[in-house]
């Protein structure tokens, strides 16, 4: 150690915290020399290659069995593939047949060939041709190795943290039977190979580090930090002893949160509440899950529309699908797009002022087609009876009307053409605009069930943007108003006796559980992350004192009262939580 | 020599497992079997060929057959690729047509 602490900054791609050892692992790239044989080589050469076939093949095969071992069969598919190239008979008489005519050895043959393909799948503009060209391309290396008959190193003895410049996936596997403590490589992004396999492993990793190579040397200790995606090479000690408290603390929440997990939201006496995660893209079910989110209760579908670009229904389709999939038995909230004018039809459509223009459902109204597209997308996913569909930036009930008249449509559109979905799929609206909000027992007569939207409903209330520092002060998530907007658009609900759900950042702050609670609140929608907080806060109180809180809670005049008599009172109930 | 044009329904496109359908079903014939696209041409028995035509849902492709059981080998492969090799089926099953049209 030379004792100059450095730290790396990468793309963290699998969560956690290593503090090792490294051991950078360097896979020469196999040298290829083009030479001519004889004529009585011919043989031996056609003979190398076979043999290295074969070789290649028995080593996938255990390579295939240990991933289906460690990460199921459907994260084992990369080798499957590479498996199946392998039996590719036209290449492989191919190569036999130019070895026996250009009489060149076989490792020069091999690169040949295959190279064609490599560069006719890299030139798609296929993301998983691209991904497959990758495979193909280690698969070659495999080949042309065995032939050379060199050995790849993936055992090792003592615990280590693999360097890399890169790691195919079959690196990835292969190592995970040593004690490696995590994974640093040079390139690669959160979706590629390495990244996912390392989650599937549970192993932290940092990836797109550029130039980790270069700064560790084996030997060298490093921490790894996969929830920032930084490397820090020969840490001051200070710092080790910090990352060490840390693991610790990480290992304790991860036993707390697994016995949460399996627990149910429910107070102390026995009042039970429902508990959804907010995701932004179809991958987050899985953190949704792992952290006891029941559904999920708002899908945001705006991350599909890309540089202006709104895919088709069958797109959408498959999205939405694998969503309810996922998360099947549980629920799934699809909200509609919520996005601004400005922002899908950037290149023409423009706005003094955004948040007060065309956005969300406006948008929708005004041009069906879009409307319809994705209602048709969300009805086919719905088949299973597990989806309902959300509508942002809800002002009127002529929109509620409006849009209940666009479903309809969008089902018969389906029913001419025979496909199936959830008849009684359920409708809600956002209350996100201080109007819904007041009209909230009309509107509660319009539909199935309401989800309240904080950020936009404080935003609309106090007349502040919260992304103005000037005023961002004026924010305020407890101010007076806002509190009894959403008592009174609870009140509404169950007095039409649909549920309530609360889907912005208030539902995951600690400090309005209590009054949450009190006011009834069917149902929590947060950051994945944020559920075991909130579903130990429920557990740690009863639903009488909850009661007596909030109404207490919404006498007060200022902000200021209200956090300190909601702190105060948090405090009193769970004194061992910190906030 | 036989020529057959046929459009890939299923929505994977010619993927890994379609692929390997369809190279395990044409090389139980002997007669030669080619697949064009766009004017590339591969051979329709070797998997790594057929993956990368990169030929996704939509895509046309013209079918050579040269051989003795060319009738028999079309007849076969064509039928595979009106399947959706498979993946309609499972589809209907679960979404009833679940595909539909794209106009609107």
């Amino acid at each position: 150690m030379d004792g100059h602490q450095k730290i790396i900054e990468g793309i963290p791609a699998s969560p956690g915290i290593a503090i090792g050892t490294a051991l950078k692992y360097e896979k020469l790239k196999p040298k290829i020399t083009k030479k001519e044989i004889k004529e009585e080589e011919v043989e031996v050469e056609i003979e190398r290659f076979l043999r290295a076939i074969e070789k290649s093949k028995s080593e996938l095969s255990k390579i295939l069995k240990l991933a289906i071992e460690r990460i199921g069969s459907e994260g084992a598919q990369i080798f499957e593939a590479q498996l199946l190239m392998l039996d590719d008979k036209t290449m492989i008489d191919k190569i036999i047949e130019r070895i026996k005519t250009e009489k060149f050895n076989a490792e020069s043959i091999v690169n040949d060939e295959v190279e064609k393909y490599v560069k006719f799948m890299q030139s798609s503009g296929d993301e998983y041709l691209k991904e497959r060209a990758n495979d193909l391309e280690d698969l070659k290396n495999r080949v042309i190795r065995n032939i050379q008959q060199e050995k790849w190193l993936s055992r090792f003895d003592t615990s280590r943290i693999v360097v890399a410049e890169n790691l195919t996936p079959a690196d990835t596997i292969l190592f995970s039977r040593n004690q490696v403590l995590g994974y640093i490589t040079d390139l690669g992004g959160y979706t590629s190979h390495t990244a996912i396999l390392a989650r599937a492993l549970k192993i932290p990793a940092v990836v797109g580090l550029k130039e980790a190579t270069k700064f560790i040397k084996t030997g060298d200790t490093v921490i790894l930090d996969g929830y920032k995606g930084i490397v820090i090479v020969n840490p001051d000690q200070s710092l080790i002893e910090q990352y060490q408290e840390k693991m610790k603390r990480i290992a304790e929440l991860e036993r707390k949160l697994e016995q949460l997990k399996q627990l149910p939201a429910e107070t102390m006496d026995g009042k039970k509440f429902t508990l959804l995660a907010n995701i932004e893209f179809p991958d987050e079910v899985d953190e949704a899950i792992e952290n006891g989110a029941e559904g999920i209760g708002l899908f945001r579908t705006e991350y599909i529309i890309n540089n202006s670009i709104i895919p088709d229904e069958d797109e959408q389709f498959e999205e939405y699908l694998r969503v309810a999939e996922k998360i099947y038995p549980g629920k799934v909230v699809i909200r509609t797009f919520d996005i601004g004018g400005d922002k899908i039809f950037k290149d023409y459509h423009k706005e003094d002022n955004p948040f007060l223009g065309w956005r969300g459902i406006r948008i929708g109204l005004d041009r069906p087609d879009i409307l319809l597209t994705q209602l048709r997308a969300i009805l086919r996913a719905s088949i299973k009876g597990n989806v309902m569909i959300m509508f942002p930036m809800v002002t009127t009930i002529d929109e509620v009307r409006e849009i209940k008249k666009y479903v309809e449509i969008a089902k018969s559109q389906l029913r001419e053409k025979n496909v199936k979905f959830d008849e009684n799929i359920k409708i809600g609206v956002m209350i996100e605009v201080p109007s819904s909000a007041l009209m909230a027992k009309e509107m509660a007569r319009e539909v199935d069930f309401f989800s309240i939207g904080t950020n936009d409903l404080i935003q609309y209330t106090l007349a502040v943007d919260r992304g103005n520092e000037t005023v961002a002060k004026i924010f305020q998530e407890f101010h007076p108003a806002v509190l009894r907007l959403i008592q009174f658009v609870i009140e509404s609900a169950h007095r039409s006796k649909i549920p309530v759900s609360m889907c912005g950042e208030m539902a995951g702050d600690p400090l309005a559980t209590i009054l949450l609670v009190g006011l009834g609140l069917d149902e929590f929608s947060t950051v994945p992350k944020s559920i075991p907080k909130i579903k130990q806060i429920i557990r740690s109180i009863k639903f009488k004192d909850a009661k007596r809180i909030s109404k207490r809670a919404l006498i007060f005049k200022t902000q200021s009262e209200v956090i300190d008599y909601l702190r105060k009172e948090l405090k009193d109930l769970i004194s061992e939580f910190e906030i | 020599m036989i020529k057959k044009e046929v459009e890939i329904k299923n929505r994977t496109g010619l993927h890994t497992r379609p692929a390997a359908m369809l190279v395990k079903l044409a090389s139980k014939f002997k007669s030669d079997f080619f697949i064009e696209k766009n004017g590339m041409e591969i051979n329709g028995k070797s998997i790594i060929g057929v993956m990368s035509l990169a030929a996704e849902q939509g895509s046309k492709l013209i079918l050579k057959f040269d051989g003795e059981d060319e009738e028999e080998a079309a007849e076969a492969i064509v039928k595979l690729f009106e399947s959706g090799f498979g993946e309609l089926e499972e589809l209907k099953e679960e979404n009833k047509d679940g595909r539909s049209s794209k106009d609107n």
